[in-house]
């Protein structure tokens, strides 16, 4: 099973520029541990000194967003799109 | 990046509410690190002794007044007579639902769009201009594609404005009229915010609640500076306030702050109450559950300027009430029509489906015993109601119409209306007064 993982310009500086990949996470702390070993740098970015998701962030699948769905234990299909988008996101930071 | 930051000599710069970093001025929303909203932080001491009672007073009958405590670019020269809208003693509708006290702040009739939008949109294309944007956007549940449509036109900037498919047609209309492409997308507004979030991405383009958002922000404290003002200068007691993302709440109280900070009126608690929809009341509902969080809705409620199931200032919004000791109440569609009704028959004022909510909603808090009828009250209505005609639909059906006779007027008032019929004592003949 796969999932394709989608990350805003705000993220993506942790995964070497990277706003898409596939993941073989069954459900979002699966993804948060997958984290932890691919992108460090992303896992500390998005998750709270409690090691869950920074309340900033929002996660969507296939558009829903995952609290609609259940939240942690909702399990990912084959094929899904994850997105995470900080809750207040918008620039990239850099200079205009 | 743009490291000046003053405006007017007025020193801000963008800072992160969690982390605590600062960001100089660019058009970024959120903390690169923590993710958390950024925030403009004023140097007040920067403007003391400049921002005065009567420094003010000398001011245009605009926002710009207040341009001190705006985070406008040195240089700035404002165009458009933004704001500055009536604070109206509302005493019949007081009687209606037990308020001595009562206030209507009407930014039904804000220049140049008839809704509150017209401030923060003010501020946000003042910056985008500044920031280099030929092209400027929303996210829109209506007033605000309305705004940026209408004062990007006086700019001569193009807008792409980004709206729920289900928007009511006035609001359709009202922002295509004035040349800006309007993208209909298929989903309610957190789909079309999430999109925007998407774009801000991948587009140079100058988006006014999403990149531009911590500017466009501030421009809502000059509702606040406003009621201050026109209460000759002191707070109110009570606030009543529409809530959809959740942030003029919020920003109204930070005017407050500011104001008292500034020496401008005397310190006094001021208690904030929060109005929604409750097809659509995430605040409301983390407020009256004491939680700091929210917790999102599919919003389903006729008051679409309010209908942001995921509200981006939410949870802020929130534990900002309750510390000071307000509350958060939400109304039903029903009351919202008759809400709406209301205002116009006791004020005068016809006010869109927010303005029902938000009177709908102190009713309740009065008659709950959560405002004291003797407190100094103000509702904030922020919409002007031509632009929800379609909410009023069938309450007021074509009557008959009526030969061009007075006899048959006559019957036909007697018929309708008795109470309209003068009654048959004889007029009283106009009194003689002697010249001399």
């Amino acid at each position: 099973m796969s999932v394709k993982i989608v990350l805003p310009t705000a993220l993506a500086r942790h995964t070497d520029g990277k706003k898409s990949f596939d993941s073989e996470a069954a459900d979002l702390p699966g993804l948060l541990a997958e984290f932890d070993l691919k992108f460090p740098a992303l896992a500390q970015n998005v998750k709270d000194e409690h090691g869950k998701l920074r309340r900033f962030i929002n996660v969507y699948v296939n558009d829903e967003d995952i609290r609609f769905l259940g939240g942690d234990a909702h399990q990912f299909a084959d094929g899904d799109e994850v997105m995470l988008i900080p809750s207040i996101a918008g620039g990239s930071g850099s200079a205009i | 990046m743009v490291s000046s930051c003053t405006a007017q000599g007025t020193k801000y710069e963008l800072r992160c509410n969690e982390c605590g970093k600062s960001y100089g001025n660019q058009p970024l929303s959120g903390c690169p690190d923590c993710l958390a909203p950024l925030e403009l932080h004023f140097d007040l001491d920067s403007v003391r002794g400049r921002f005065t009672r009567e420094s003010v007073a000398a001011g245009p009958a605009s926002i710009w007044r207040y341009r001190e405590l705006l985070p406008v670019p040195e240089g700035f020269q404002p165009d458009l007579p933004v704001g500055f809208t009536p604070l109206l003693r509302a005493n019949a509708l007081g009687r209606r639902i037990g308020a001595d006290n009562l206030y209507i702040k009407n930014d039904a009739v804000c220049f140049p769009t008839l809704s509150f939008k017209d401030r923060v949109v003010a501020v946000a294309l003042a910056n985008a201009q500044a920031f280099g944007f030929t092209t400027v956007g929303c996210s829109s549940t209506g007033n605000l594609a309305n705004s940026v449509a209408a004062q990007a036109a006086r700019l001569g900037l193009k807008a792409c404005i980004l709206v729920p498919s289900d928007l009511e047609p006035a609001k359709i209309l009202n922002t295509l009229v004035y040349g800006a492409r309007l993208v209909r997308i298929d989903g309610n507004y957190d789909h079309v915010n999430r999109l925007c979030t998407l774009i801000a991405d991948e587009y140079r383009w100058g988006l006014v609640n999403v990149n531009l958002r911590p500017y466009y922000a501030e421009g809502s404290k000059t509702v606040g500076y406003e009621i201050a003002e026109q209460l000759g200068w002191r707070l109110p007691d009570n606030v009543v306030v529409p809530m959809a993302g959740g942030s003029l709440i919020r920003k109204i109280k930070k005017a407050f702050a500011e104001l008292i900070a500034l020496g401008l009126v005397a310190d006094k608690p001021v208690r904030f109450f929060g109005a929604q929809a409750t097809g659509c009341s995430p605040i409301s509902h983390s407020v009256k559950n004491g939680w700091d969080h929210i917790e999102p809705q599919r919003p389903n409620t006729i008051a679409r300027s309010l209908a942001i199931g995921n509200p981006a200032d939410g949870p802020a919004a929130s534990k900002m009430i309750r510390a000071t000791g307000g509350w958060a109440e939400d109304v039903s569609d029903v009351e919202i029509v008759s809400g709406i009704q209301e205002l116009a028959e006791t004020e005068g004022i016809f006010t869109e489906t927010a303005g029902g909510v938000t009177t709908a909603v102190a009713a309740r808090l009065y008659a709950h015993g959560k405002i004291s009828r003797d407190e100094t009250t103000v509702l904030c209505i922020t919409g002007n109601g031509l632009k929800t005609t379609d909410a009023l639909e069938g309450r007021y059906p074509a009557e008959r119409a009526v030969k061009p006779r007075l006899t048959e007027f006559d019957a036909y008032i007697r018929e309708v209306d008795p109470s309209l019929v003068p009654s048959l004592e004889p007029a009283l003949a106009p009194e003689l007064v002697s010249a001399d």
